[in-house]
């Protein structure tokens, strides 16, 4: 029996990917950036690329993008507040400010990047520039 | 409990975000598609109750399933995949999946009354304490 490609297959495929693509040297690391937070993953969708980055806590207003070239660098702060006089029982949320660039294996189109931030989740889609796209030459 | 330290002593020190790999959630196994992982959380507590604050990146509102049962709380916050869809990983350096965590709670904390809020994937769950567990200031007269 045909099955159709349903939600489960992409969860399952995303997890093994995950897995197995922990090692990669896809991007390597810029100097021109700070250190390595917020992690992030790369997917293709057709001719472009999504930047997805995990920020939880972090307002809109707070997360700064900048483009440039074939280098996207992300900054930001997290800040976390208890009410005076209240007994910290547990602490696991990290605070601090970040500053992440990351260089990118192609030119992107600055002026067509799409940044949206939901539920502490940021999202980037990254466009190549024109000018920077593989043409097909006929052989003749 | 009784610890009433000012607030300049509770807040963090403001540093360099450190990256920090989600813990699996360990013990039962699910049997729905996807992993679950242990949600970040603070806890604190003022004279008016208990707040749990965790941070459930990707979350939505309408995946969260918060439940009280024989004094356990239970929260799940589970994803939504479809947004992976058409989607290829060419560099990867964070797992995703759900959220699930527990927490037995006191019986002093006054479960009807019980706040959730949402904002940028983190989940703040306010537990008043019950009226009868209130610290009272008894008056010599």
């Amino acid at each position: 029996m045909a099955r159709l490609p349903s939600p489960f297959d992409t969860v399952q495929g995303l997890q093994q990917a995950l897995d197995s693509f922990r090692t990669s040297s896809w991007l390597d690391a810029s100097p021109s950036g700070g250190g390595a937070y917020p992690p992030i993953n790369v997917f293709r969708k057709g001719e472009d690329f999504a930047l997805i980055a995990e920020l939880p806590g972090v307002k809109k207003s707070d997360i700064e993008v900048q483009v440039k070239g074939r280098t996207v660098r992300i900054t930001g702060g997290k800040a976390v507040d208890y009410p005076a006089g209240s007994a910290v029982h547990r602490r696991e949320r990290l605070v601090g400010r970040f500053d992440r660039a990351i260089s990118l294996p192609f030119e992107i189109d600055a002026e067509r990047v799409q940044a949206e931030s939901r539920d502490g989740v940021l999202a980037l889609l990254l466009t190549r520039a024109e000018h920077d796209k593989p043409r097909t030459i006929t052989v003749s | 409990m009784n610890d009433t330290t000012a607030k300049t002593d509770t807040a963090p020190t403001p540093q360099e975000l450190a990256v920090r790999e989600k813990k699996e959630l360990p013990g039962e196994e699910k049997t729905i598609p996807g992993r679950f992982f242990v949600p970040s959380t603070d806890v604190y507590e003022t004279e008016d109750g208990l707040t749990l604050v965790m941070e459930m990146p990707g979350a939505a509102r309408d995946g969260l399933d918060i439940s009280l049962e024989e004094g356990v709380l239970r929260v799940e916050g589970r994803l939504d995949f479809s947004k992976y869809q058409g989607l290829g990983p060419v560099y990867t350096e964070y797992n995703v999946g759900h959220y699930a965590r527990s927490f037995s709670l006191s019986d002093k904390v006054d479960q009807d009354n019980i706040g959730a809020k949402l904002e940028d994937g983190v989940l703040t769950l306010t537990l008043p304490k019950a009226p009868a567990a209130r610290p009272r200031r008894i008056a010599v007269s």
